[in-house]
């Protein structure tokens, strides 16, 4: 298989604009002719359904959700980049676009990060109009803050739920378009399979979470905007119903994985407080503007935090890391926080937690300047944790976030399977090896709004007339059988074990080998172990209730199953990757201070894993990548 | 802590309901409401029985997916919270708890603890969106808002839909949830072409579902999110002024 990415010709910066003009455009009246499949209704489902609906298409949405504005975009809290300029500091597309090469560590694909930084302006022009409540200047214009660590002032926000805002916005175009009938909206249903018939996908099967009717969809076109896989690690900031069965599925079908070593750890989540943690909940990064990180220099230091004096702190990203200290992007902050734990340093439960102090901020701005910029973060805290931070540190630690791996697109966003597109994160594309701060949203809408509307007409265009494959061809029948047995196994297993306890013990062995730091050794191990719990899995699950109801234990079970197989593949290419990139760091593979050493001339590339069959090897293909725009350097926060 | 559950049970939308007690020797302090109700399901399905369903997605308190009726109260005792950012240190050891789902009419349960919520996107659906194709809006700071109008609207726009507001109302009114969504709109200048037509259609959409609103305010204490019945007021003044014109 030879991976094309289709990348336009011409300068970067033309890329876009040319291709637009060359791609084939579907008539007007011709729109109404197509069906398409958007499974997910998030940022990117969403506003993907949105769009193709405004446009004349028939589209058919999905999500697991009772109702498509709870989709986890929600939970978003930070903000969304778009190269605005408002600030005046010397923010521009170009800026934008090299420093999401830049902070994605040199493994993403340049044409698309530039596409990415483009549209970026287009969305909050977008959003504002659909009623958006941005925050806002006394005089009226948008407000912008910092974020991330970035050095201009781009970040867009709405209080402390700018996903929400965002979601509310793509909800309400998706709703419009329910209401003049170009959307079938289809909540509480699940994708369990891809349909593909000579090469091409032609819908989809899913399961009625409700009724537990299993049945086919078919269209001329499917969209996977199912978003990221970080619950592979049972405990993530994730929602609980997160999940990566629709891309897994597609992967079984032909469409290729890319990168899955790739995982975002965030730095500042509060640390787990009991072994029924059932998830673990973010506390915004811009705490860190503000709030100092420290652990005692003595390990194993029993005092209470208030109690330790300042001679016998560590503040231990201020000593290592001068000129951005607390403010080094989420992996370095990560591994940092790890390290010092795993000297013995950390505090809390299991001592796995540094301090956020706040009282240095508290005293220098004063106590209601800290509660006007994060209190209700300090709220959420002490609903959560007990303690009140403005009293005594916060206690941090971080947790599996955001995926950048996930399958394989081309920059018109289609998989390795013809007429399967796949957008938002659940694709691989524009964060490379790391992502930044508030670029997730972009990234979702950028691909709903202003990517894919275009790119599907192109393809679709090439099949007008050949209209849908009718779902009693053999093809779909074929899959609903499959998925049938395949349900019916799940009940009938006769275990004695309950999904969540199978999943915890994946997540574990995946958290321990396959989290902030890696080596050969231990990935090597992992595999074994994660096949051996596989083959373990289907004897030793137990699945009450029948399949013809609402069977949340069922849910689960099915997609813990798809965990077990792409928990290793995700150990798999963490292995082949002999290098530190980004969010992957291999111990093996660092400098003498301790910084992550990237192998260009080896390693330069987009790992993309061929399914190697039930129980196979996947087979490894490789996407060259170029930088003609953003020369390769190391990255330095020194 | 030592604490006695009284869970409504029910298996499907037509069977017939009811409370089973359940005890529970060992939750921490320290759980969230959910986690206690995760540990009691983990006990239920090893011994073969089938664990009680109820709904939760983020666990942030932000999706609004998760909800139900804590001794009588939507989302339980702590003011401002959503079930899932309940704590159980919120409770004394040796309590008794009821469980049940959300009470009205419009909500039929699902099974156990879920509702059915369509009510709500039928709502929005009707009328709660501004009408601007992808593509055709005009740079973002043409339109300025001035700040105590962004922050207000933004107050309304809090709304998670959860629907506490309607299971803790005696008449079943969706009177707030309906309120936030038109406020949040109506306040902005670019919801101001559709102003009258919105709300007339969102609340004609309300009314065919829900009970009628008749002051009692127990939608505003129960709320998580804080959002003031001062919206009601404005979207039935809005409402009465687009019933004049048309």
């Amino acid at each position: 298989m030879i991976l094309d990415p289709k990348i336009p010709s011409g300068p970067v910066e033309k890329k876009w604009d040319r291709h637009r003009f060359e791609m084939k455009l579907v008539n007007p009246a011709n729109k109404r002719r197509f069906d398409v499949i958007v499974v997910g209704s998030g940022l990117a489902g969403g506003s993907a359904a949105a769009s193709l609906a405004e446009l004349g298409y028939h589209v058919q949405c999905f999500c697991y959700q009772d109702s498509a504005r709870r989709a986890h975009s929600i939970a978003a809290q930070g903000g969304i980049n778009a190269a605005k300029n408002y600030q005046n500091d010397g923010d521009s597309i170009w800026r934008l676009f090299y420093d999401t090469v830049k902070g994605g560590d040199f493994r993403s694909r340049e044409a698309n990060v530039h596409r990415l930084a483009q549209v970026s302006v287009n969305i909050i022009d977008q959003c504002v109009a659909q009623g958006v409540p941005f925050a806002r200047e006394y005089g009226g214009m948008l407000d912008n803050r910092s974020f991330g660590g970035a050095q201009v002032s781009r970040t867009f926000y709405a209080r402390g739920q700018t996903g929400q805002q965002l979601m509310l916005g793509t909800y309400q175009a998706l709703s419009r378009q329910v209401a003049a009938g170009q959307v079938q909206m289809v909540p509480r249903t699940e994708m369990l399979d891809l349909v593909v018939i000579d090469g091409r996908a032609r819908g989809i099967v899913t399961r009625d979470m409700v009724t537990g009717e299993i049945r086919s969809w078919s269209a001329d076109a499917v969209v996977l905007a199912t978003g990221g896989y970080s619950n592979v690690f049972f405990l993530s900031t994730n929602a609980k119903g997160c999940n990566a069965t629709a891309i897994w599925r597609a992967h079984r079908r032909g469409a290729l994985f890319a990168n899955p070593c790739f995982t975002q750890i965030h730095p500042t989540c509060i640390p787990q407080h009991g072994d029924y943690q059932s998830k673990l909940t973010l506390m915004s990064e811009s705490l860190r503007n503000d709030g100092r990180i420290w652990v005692p220099v003595e390990a194993g230091d029993p005092r209470i935090a208030t109690e330790i004096p300042e001679s016998e702190r560590d503040y231990y990203l201020e000593r290592r890391y001068p000129a951005f200290g607390n403010l080094v992007p989420r992996d370095i902050a990560s591994r940092a926080a790890k390290s010092e734990c795993d000297e013995g340093k950390g505090v809390g439960h299991e001592a796995r937690g540094v301090y956020l102090d706040f009282a240095d901020a508290i005293e220098r701005l004063g106590k209601p300047a800290i509660e006007q910029k994060y209190g209700n973060l300090f709220e959420m805290y002490e609903r959560i944790t007990g303690e009140n931070p403005y009293e005594v540190p916060m206690r941090i630690y971080p947790a599996p976030h955001y995926t950048m791996g996930g399958l394989w697109v081309d920059y018109n966003l289609m998989s390795t399977v013809e007429g399967l597109y796949v957008i938002g994160e659940a694709n691989f594309s524009d964060h490379g090896a790391n992502r930044l701060g508030a670029s997730a949203l972009m990234q979702g809408l950028a691909d709903g709004y202003f990517v894919l509307p275009y790119t599907i007409g192109d393809y679709l265009a090439r099949h007008m007339g050949e209209g849908p494959t009718p779902t009693d061809h053999a093809g779909f029948q074929a899959v609903e059988q499959e998925i049938s047995d395949r349900v019916q196994r799940l009940l009938s297993s006769n275990g004695k074990r309950t999904v969540d306890s199978l999943h915890r013990e994946l997540g574990h062995i995946c958290w321990e080998k396959c989290g902030m730091s890696r080596n050969a050794s231990d990935l090597e191990e992992a595999i074994g172990q994660i096949q051996a719990l596989r083959e373990e899995y289907w004897d030793s699950v137990t699945v009450p209730g029948s399949g013809e109801e609402l069977n949340q234990s069922l849910e689960r079970a099915g997609r813990v199953a798809d965990y077990f197989e792409l928990a290793e593949l995700m150990c798999r290419d963490a292995l082949n990757r002999k290098e530190s990139c980004g969010t992957h760091f291999r111990e093996e593979y660092q400098t003498p201070e301790g910084e992550a050493l990237r192998d260009d001339e080896h390693y330069d590339y987009v790992a993309a894993w061929e399914f190697g069959g039930a129980g196979g090897e996947p087979v490894l293909h490789k996407e060259t990548l170029q930088f003609e725009d953003v020369p390769l350097t190391q990255r330095s926060y020194k | 802590m030592k604490l006695t559950l009284h869970v409504w049970r029910q298996k499907t939308h037509d069977a017939k309901g009811r409370f089973v007690t359940y005890s529970i020797s060992d939750a921490s302090p320290d759980m969230s409401f959910l986690e206690l109700l995760d540990v009691l399901n983990e006990e239920l399905t090893r011994k073969g029985e089938e664990p009680i369903a109820f709904e939760s997605d983020c666990r942030e308190g932000i999706c609004g997916s998760c909800g139900v009726m804590i001794n009588g109260k939507a989302h339980g005792p702590e003011k401002g919270t959503a079930t899932c950012q309940l704590h159980m240190r919120k409770f004394r050891d040796g309590d008794t708890i009821r469980v049940e789902p959300w009470r009205s009419k419009a909500f039929p349960v699902i099974k156990d603890l879920v509702v059915d919520r369509t009510p709500f996107d039928k709502i929005v659906q009707a009328g709660g969106f501004i009408s601007v194709n992808t593509g055709s809006a005009p740079e973002a700071n043409l339109i300025p808002v001035p700040r105590p109008i962004a922050e207000k609207s933004m107050d309304a726009a809090e709304c998670i839909g959860c629907g506490a507001c309607v299971a803790q109302c005696p008449n079943g009114a969706a009177q707030l949830f309906t309120a936030a969504k038109v406020s949040h709109l109506a306040l902005l200048p670019q919801g101001q072409p559709e102003r009258y037509r919105r709300v007339q259609r969102m609340v004609d959409e309300m009314e065919s579902y829900f009970g009628s609103c008749t002051n009692v305010q127990e939608c505003e204490a129960a709320c998580p999110k804080g959002i003031s019945i001062e919206f009601i007021a404005r979207m039935n003044r809005d409402y009465l002024k687009g019933s004049f014109s048309g």
